[in-house]
């Protein structure tokens, strides 16, 4: 099956700053497809070309197989919603998302059919009449999706949408596109910083950094299997420490911390021996006891005392201080209860299997 | 407390009520109550509407009014059609020092006075003058041209004049139209006309209104423009009023008339408003 | 107590200061540019200490600014004679002059009769005399050999080449030019709108010959200089000055006569410093002062002897533009009744509004 969208070898220069690099990627046509990075990594210079507002500088953009470098952005079967949503405030809902109807030639009576159509399927009926400013953050939202997908793009780009809307609302909207990708079902592109968005909603995250695409993958991957120092690091949270590798079998090394901790753990991509690596731990990979009997079957066991309790409800921690690790650990509290009555200060064993710290070798950065 | 609230609040209101009343609202009734005085005789007065009838039924001075009216719109119109390009420019694809510089060619002309300012105009314009010394040069005529004293010259005079006042208004309303809604008129299929006119132009319609109305007033009221480049043809209504006061001793149809300017001027503006669906709040605001 | 005394005092000595003010005072002078040159200024504040300010303007701005104080702001101001008798008796803008504190022997005998003639009203006199001069025409007599007359100004040979102001004199003189005598009709409004609509006529006729009408001397000076314009009504020095540039360009005294003007000194009705402005009039009239005025102005005064100071080359222009018969035949300017400028605004309008 022909990909809904395929960027192949997509570069861009900015005068000597190189904003993308050599960036290929697929995305199948009906899913929702992220790409989450730091600010400044590219992603926005990316979606910008596939919109058509900048040319690549080398590389090929083909939407259903065919290459749209050479058609202006007015005529590329691409639609975006812009960061701030760009709905146009000189006319009402009606007209907004008549809009690409009307420049396509479409008569009245249609327009105004497709208009009513679209509205009752984001759920707002009835609020054809009514001004831009007299919408709430979310309905807006809503109404500049359905303001591209009246015009039943091949693929529709998303530019961090949800960056101004509040917490609660972004919470109840990442669910909220989801559902509305899948009702439409077509192609979602869409950029963000967060995380938590671009898990939450997508089918393929690519995670960016520096021009380039660090990894690709569904959530999962990402979270679980990270390959790269940096997916590791960005993705999710971590406990982390720089090392060198004291020996090497397979693709389980035995390390040393520069804080003096001699940890096991699973080599991802090249460590050798005496070779410098970051290792990240999971919060939540990490095992509790009050008893270092209970740890075991652990590969990497401590022990110290509480510094500090982190209650958020179902994500609470604690943070465990010992000196075998030189500094702090991020530890999950399990929901079982078992630890409810855990005070600062009280004495405490962690520990974690081999398999859940992923070490890699260390880039300088 | 509140007493002393309310004594430091008329403080700060009494220059601008003072402004007003000593230098506008007086001055005005005064000469209100002047157009509606007729001479009989040496020294004596009595009062009537005789000056507005005077206006109403000398064609030459209705005649004059309109041509001055029809004169400041077309200036208006002609000052719109080149700044809105120049400021579209300026607003949205200059950036950093061009941008400056840009602006900062707008407000030269204001450097100097508005009577140096046509002087210039004369120099350039007049029949020994640069242009037209250029063009003999150049061979495309063979004689000295004569560009001054025409209503041409007036025109390019009053748009010159006019252009800051058109391209301040504009750019700052421009200047608050998000590049992404230009940029999703695009991309929902608009072509590079169709977005100017359902999307740039609404957006700028306060700034424009503004911009024309001011441009229109300044042209209306402008008295040097006209007369120093106009021709032996180009009467200007405010070149009546000025003679009727100053020359002709008749200040009674010197301020009839400049009543009626007031007052016309007014229904236009209000037209425009109308016109347009602004209102006055919005566009000044 | 003691703060009233110390208000008491220093009222005592502000009003001593006042009095003390009322020897040297500030002379505010409404004239007409070039008349109250820098080096004249000087030596009049040297001798007498009163400091002087002055403010350029013309005959209707005179008149307008004084109209609209009902005669103050100014202790001294010179309109032209023929705009004293009107505008006092419609405005009452000016005050007797007390002929006692001028110095009539300073004064051309028969100049200074003619004005006290021409500036009385109810038995008071409002003015005498200061300078004096004429308007005419400036030809280029390379280019306009032909033009002697005001009406010359229509020939079509000198279409685009002519130039003349859109004022009362320019009515005046085509009058006179065209055989009638608009002065004999100034007391009777029927007759002078006979003469002013038979003008009006001319002047339209005339109107595809001319450039631009002229309205300021500069304008005119540059225009004529430029040799865009060879022939145009104009002042006498106006024309003396462009001679010294380029001789073939000359004021000449037309066939009709030239019209002779007279400035004058009036004291507003307001004024406040009226001994610094008898002061000034008595100074200014003093021969050699009289000379710098001439010199700077370019007309000449009405002073006694003042004409030996006058320069060699001045003296040579105005008798090459003026044959003792031109200067008999100078039609002196009398007293404008009030009312007569409407009829002649009229005129001026349709004019400027012919096509």
């Amino acid at each position: 099956m022909i990909p809904d969208l395929e960027c192949t070898g997509l570069t861009r220069r900015f005068g000597e700053t190189l904003a993308v690099d050599d960036v290929s990627f697929s995305v199948p046509a009906g899913s929702f497809f992220s790409i989450l990075g730091p600010s400044g990594c590219g992603k926005t210079t990316i979606m910008r070309m596939i919109a058509g507002f900048l040319e690549p500088t080398s590389g090929d953009i083909a939407i259903k197989g065919r290459s749209v470098l050479d058609v202006a952005p007015n005529k590329r079967p691409v639609n975006m919603v812009f960061q701030h949503l760009a709905l146009f405030p000189m006319m009402n809902i009606e007209a907004n998302i008549g809009y690409g109807l009307r420049r396509a030639g479409m008569s009245k009576g249609d327009i105004a059919r497709k208009v009513d159509e679209v509205l009752d399927r984001i759920g707002l009926p009835g609020i054809g009449k009514r001004k831009v400013d007299e919408l709430s953050g979310g309905q807006k939202q809503r109404v500049a999706i359905a303001r591209c997908m009246v015009l039943e793009p091949d693929v529709l780009l998303l530019d961090e949408p949800l960056g101004a809307l509040d917490l609660k609302l972004r919470e109840r909207m990442k669910i909220e596109l989801k559902s509305l990708q899948a009702a439409f079902d077509t192609t979602f592109v869409y950029i963000t910083h967060d995380q938590s968005e671009a898990l939450v909603m997508s089918d393929h995250i690519a995670v960016m950094n520096n021009g380039r695409f660090e990894q690709v993958g569904a959530g999962q991957d990402l979270y679980y299997r990270p390959e790269t120092a940096f997916v590791a690091g960005f993705v999710g949270d971590s406990n982390r420490w720089r090392g060198t590798v004291e020996r090497v079998a397979g693709d389980a090394v035995e390390l040393r911390t520069e804080t003096g901790l001699t940890m096991r753990a699973a080599a991802k991509g090249q460590a050798a021996n005496g070779g410098a690596v970051d290792i990240f731990v999971r919060p939540e990979a990490i095992r509790l006891a009050r008893e270092p009997g209970d740890l075991a079957g652990f590969d990497n066991r401590l022990s110290g005392t509480v510094g500090s309790l982190l209650f958020n409800g179902a994500a609470s921690r604690i943070i465990v201080e010992s000196g075998e690790a030189g500094g702090e650990i991020e530890v999950t509290l399990p929901q079982s209860g078992e630890f409810a009555d855990l005070k600062r200060g009280a004495p405490v064993h962690v520990g974690w299997s081999a398999a859940q710290a992923n070490c890699f070798a260390a880039n300088g950065g | 407390m509140a007493a002393h609230a309310r004594i430091g609040f008329v403080l700060l209101l009494m220059p601008i009520l003072l402004w007003l009343v000593l230098l506008i609202i007086i001055p005005h009734v005064d000469m209100l109550l002047i157009s509606l005085r007729e001479r009989v005789g040496v020294g004596e007065y009595r009062t009537s509407l005789a000056n507005y009838v005077t206006i109403a039924t000398e064609p030459l001075y209705m005649r004059t009014f309109m041509r001055t009216a029809v004169m400041s719109v077309l200036a208006t119109l002609i000052t719109l059609l080149i700044a809105f390009p120049v400021s579209y420019y300026i607003a949205k694809m200059a950036r950093g020092r061009v941008r400056s510089v840009l602006f900062l060619l707008c407000l030269i002309p204001f450097w100097v006075s508005e009577l140096v300012r046509t002087f210039g105009w004369m120099i350039l314009l007049r029949e020994t003058g640069v242009i037209s010394q250029f063009l003999q040069w150049a061979g495309l005529v063979s004689g000295p041209v004569e560009m001054l004293y025409n209503d041409a010259a007036i025109m390019v005079g009053l748009v010159y004049t006019s252009m800051l006042f058109m391209v301040v208004p504009l750019v700052t309303t421009l200047d608050s139209l998000d590049d992404s809604v230009i940029e999703a008129g695009y991309d929902l299929g608009g072509s590079g006309w169709s977005v100017m006119r359902e999307i740039v132009i609404p957006h700028a319609v306060p700034g424009i209104v503004s911009g024309c109305i001011v441009v229109f007033m300044l042209s209306l009221g402008n008295y040097l423009t006209p007369t120093m480049l106009g021709g032996k043809d180009s009467l200007w209504f405010t070149e009546m009023i000025y003679s009727q006061f100053i020359v002709r001793f008749n200040w009674e149809l010197g301020a009839a008339f400049g009543f009626m300017l007031l007052f016309a001027s007014s229904v236009i503006v209000w037209g425009m408003l109308r016109l347009t669906g602004q209102t006055l709040e919005r566009t000044m605001g | 107590m003691k703060n009233l005394l110390l208000t008491l005092t220093a009222g005592v000595a502000g009003t001593a200061l006042l009095a003390g003010a009322a020897q040297a005072d500030t002379l505010r002078l409404l004239t007409w540019g070039g008349y109250a040159p820098e080096n004249v200024i000087e030596k009049f504040e040297a001798e007498t200490g009163h400091t002087v300010e002055v403010t350029m303007s013309n005959n209707e701005e005179m008149i307008a600014k004084l109209r609209a104080t009902g005669g103050g702001g100014f202790d001294l101001a010179q309109p032209s004679q023929d705009r004293i008798k009107g505008p006092q008796e419609e405005f009452g803008i000016y005050k007797p002059i007390d002929l006692s504190k001028i110095d009539a022997d300073q004064f051309t005998a028969s100049m200074l009769e003619a004005t006290k003639a021409n500036s009385t009203v109810d038995g008071e006199v409002y003015a005498v005399p200061h300078i004096w001069g004429t308007s005419g025409l400036i030809v280029n007599k390379a280019e306009a050999e032909g033009v002697k007359d005001y009406t010359d100004l229509c020939n079509p040979d000198l279409e685009g080449k002519v130039s003349y102001r859109l004022k009362r004199p320019t009515l005046i003189a085509f009058a006179f030019s065209m055989g009638m005598d608009p002065f004999e009709a100034y007391g009777d409004e029927d007759a002078y709108t006979e003469i002013m609509e038979k003008v009006e006529k001319k002047l339209i006729e005339c109107k595809p010959v001319v450039k631009t009408y002229w309205s300021g001397g500069d304008e005119l000076l540059n225009l004529v200089r430029s040799g865009e314009v060879v022939a145009a009504m104009a002042w006498d020095t106006g024309g003396w000055k462009l001679n010294a540039d380029n001789a073939d360009i000359n004021f000449v005294a037309p066939a009709s006569g030239a019209l002779g003007w007279i400035d004058t000194f009036v004291l507003p009705a307001k004024g406040k410093a009226d001994d610094a402005a008898y002061d000034w009039i008595n100074f200014v009239m003093q021969p050699e002062v009289a000379a710098m005025i001439t010199e700077s102005a370019g007309n000449f005064t009405a002073s006694k002897g003042a004409d030996e100071y006058a320069s060699d080359t001045l003296k040579a222009q105005y008798q090459g533009s003026f044959s003792p018969e031109a200067v008999d035949n100078i039609k002196w300017y009398p007293p404008v009744p009030a009312g007569l400028e409407a009829i002649e605004g009229g005129i001026l309008d349709r004019v400027k509004a012919a096509q």
